[in-house]
């Protein structure tokens, strides 16, 4: 047992050194880092973890019964910390490296090579360590995202050694594929379906959000799902980290342009405007339906819409914006209050309902209504969308979202019978009962005696 | 020495503590409870989920008098907390045998 810790040490501390060589090499002839693009990219990466840290664990944690408020935010946490180790080992590397149309290569291990210079493939302006940080902070909201699925039941170990396989398993082919070099689906780089996705509606929303729903019938409902009542414990909580989530989709969408250009103004308004008509359309559909428009809805609406935006924000205008945000806050809706209660299943806090459905349309209408005056990938002057005349794009989008819904129906399921089988995944009925944050942390939220004096 | 135990609407409480120290009730002790009588819940939806909420929340009031004034206590309660909708509240009064102060160990109506 000794022997083998100090090897993997040996192994790691040798990975170090050579991940470091390169990188004082490198420098000679490389392109110029333009620092208004750095700047650009390094607040956009803070604005992005900003959406993880307080943005998803307060929105999710408002959601889940006071028993489990911290159990929710450490799974969120706890990706912050676990994905960011995993990628600066390999993910980054599996994601972003040379390899296949479907997964990068072994050439990143460690950090190889990945210096203070542009890698002018991905970024020419900003230093391959800056893109390679932005991307980690959506490699670690991905696996965020499912937590919402499976809140109130799933033990932490386990939750840990899946999120750490599905981010290595699923996330990491699903970013080679759309975003990497030769990736598969790669508009700008080569690939053989072009499906335009701008920052992540298919990588990130659609992986994560089918991966959800899995999980959740997987999983099984909560002890008393649906009899027992389980309403949010602080609509407060969500509704600032609803907020804060908007202002950090700044940096996700605007980001993603990679520059601090045109395309990426065009991108800050596109998610902007999607957010509020998104807003809007959910309120205004549960105002029809159940007489008053409440706080929740306004901002579950708000966050679809950024969902559905994702993928269209460098491609559309700003009047296709809100025409995207006003269908998905609607359609949203409808997910989350009929067709869940349809089939019954526990998806606790409507992981799939908002990612999941929001992705796989946003995905769709990127295709409809992406114009090649805002963003011309495909080659200048031609036909981008739908509605200007390209009508293959469509496809190209089905033809992704179908990958991302397939590889991450298979996949889960795969990860969670392992883990299931290596761990288990669920707590105990008791443990379940006490709720999370003593169960599995041994502490609580809210301690009624600590605060009495 | 008659207790008086009112539960109140939570938005009555200041005009109920304020007619008792106006008629000359020395102290009082606040709780926030929550209860229901013929008033029954109301409806949440969360995410069109529907939650019926039957216990809402109250002010209950505990004052001990003497039986002098009680009537005015009583009286001072309701004029500051009716509205007339259903939902008010209620008083419950009850005869207490002894009041003691601790700081001083006092008895009785003195100690009130």
């Amino acid at each position: 047992m000794r022997l083998r810790s100090v090897k993997v040490y040996l192994a790691v501390l040798l990975g170090l050194v050579l991940a470091t060589a390169p990188a004082f090499g490198q420098a000679a002839s490389t392109p110029k880092v333009d620092s208004g693009d750095n700047s650009w990219m390094l607040v956009s990466s803070a604005l992005v973890l900003m959406m993880s840290g307080p943005g998803l664990a307060l929105f999710y944690g408002g959601l889940v019964r006071k028993k489990n408020v911290l159990g929710t935010f450490m799974q969120t946490f706890a990706m912050m910390a676990v994905i960011t180790v995993l990628w600066a080992v390999v993910m980054y590397s599996l994601a972003f490296g040379h390899g296949n149309a479907f997964i990068g290569g072994f050439n990143h291990v460690f950090l190889k090579g990945v210096s203070l210079t542009p890698n002018p493939t991905y970024a020419a302006t900003i230093p391959e360590q800056t893109f390679m940080v932005y991307q980690l902070m959506f490699a670690i909201i991905t696996p965020a995202l499912i937590t919402g699925a499976f809140a109130e039941r799933m033990k932490f170990s386990a939750m840990l050694v899946f999120s750490v396989l599905w981010a290595l398993f699923i996330y990491s082919p699903m970013a080679h594929m759309v975003w990497g070099e030769g990736g598969l689906l790669n508009a700008a780089l080569g690939g053989k379906f072009p499906c335009l996705d701008f920052a992540g509606g298919t990588v990130v929303h659609v992986t994560s959000g089918v991966s959800a729903l899995v999980t959740a019938i997987y999983l099984g409902k909560r002890i008393g799902f649906p009899k027992e009542p389980m309403p949010p414990h602080s609509v407060v909580l969500s509704f600032i980290g609803a907020c804060l989530l908007w202002v950090g989709w700044f940096g996700f969408n605007a980001g993603s342009a990679l520059a601090s250009g045109t395309l990426a103004t065009s991108a800050f308004v596109a998610t902007h405007f999607g957010a509020a008509a998104a807003a809007l359309g959910w309120l205004a559909a549960e105002w029809f339906r159940n007489g008053k428009p409440s706080a929740l809805g306004g901002i579950s609406g708000a966050v679809a819409g950024l969902v559905a935006i994702t993928p269209a924000a460098g491609f559309v205008t700003p009047m296709s914006a809100l025409a995207i945000g006003a269908i998905a806050g609607v359609f949203c809706f409808y997910m989350v209050v009929k067709v869940k209660n349809i089939f019954g299943y526990d998806d606790s806090l409507d992981a799939f309902g908002v990612h999941g459905a929001g992705g796989t349309l946003g995905a769709i209408l990127t295709g409809i209504f992406a114009n090649s005056s805002i963003n011309p990938l495909l080659g200048a002057g031609k036909a981008t969308g739908f509605f200007e005349g390209n009508h293959t794009q469509v496809l190209n989008q089905a033809i992704g979202v179908g990958l991302a819904w397939g590889i991450s129906i298979v996949g889960t399921l795969i990860l969670l019978f392992i883990v299931d089988k290596l761990i288990g995944l669920r707590v105990s009925p008791e443990d379940e009962a006490i709720g999370l944050d003593l169960s599995q942390h041994g502490e609580e939220g809210y301690h009624a005696e600590a605060s009495a004096h | 020495m008659l207790k008086i135990e009112a539960v109140i609407q939570p938005g009555k409480l200041d005009a109920v503590k304020d007619a008792l120290v106006e008629i000359g009730v020395q102290g009082m002790t606040i709780l926030e409870a929550r209860g229901h009588g013929r008033q029954k819940g109301h409806t949440e939806f969360y995410r069109g989920r529907e939650y019926s909420v039957d216990l809402l929340p109250k002010i209950k009031i505990e004052t001990v008098v003497a039986d002098d004034i009680a009537e005015k206590a009583i009286n001072a309660i309701i004029a500051a907390a009716q509205t007339g909708k259903i939902g008010d509240g209620k008083i419950f009064v009850s005869r207490v045998d002894e009041v003691i102060r601790i700081r001083n160990e006092e008895r009785g109506e003195i100690a009130i």
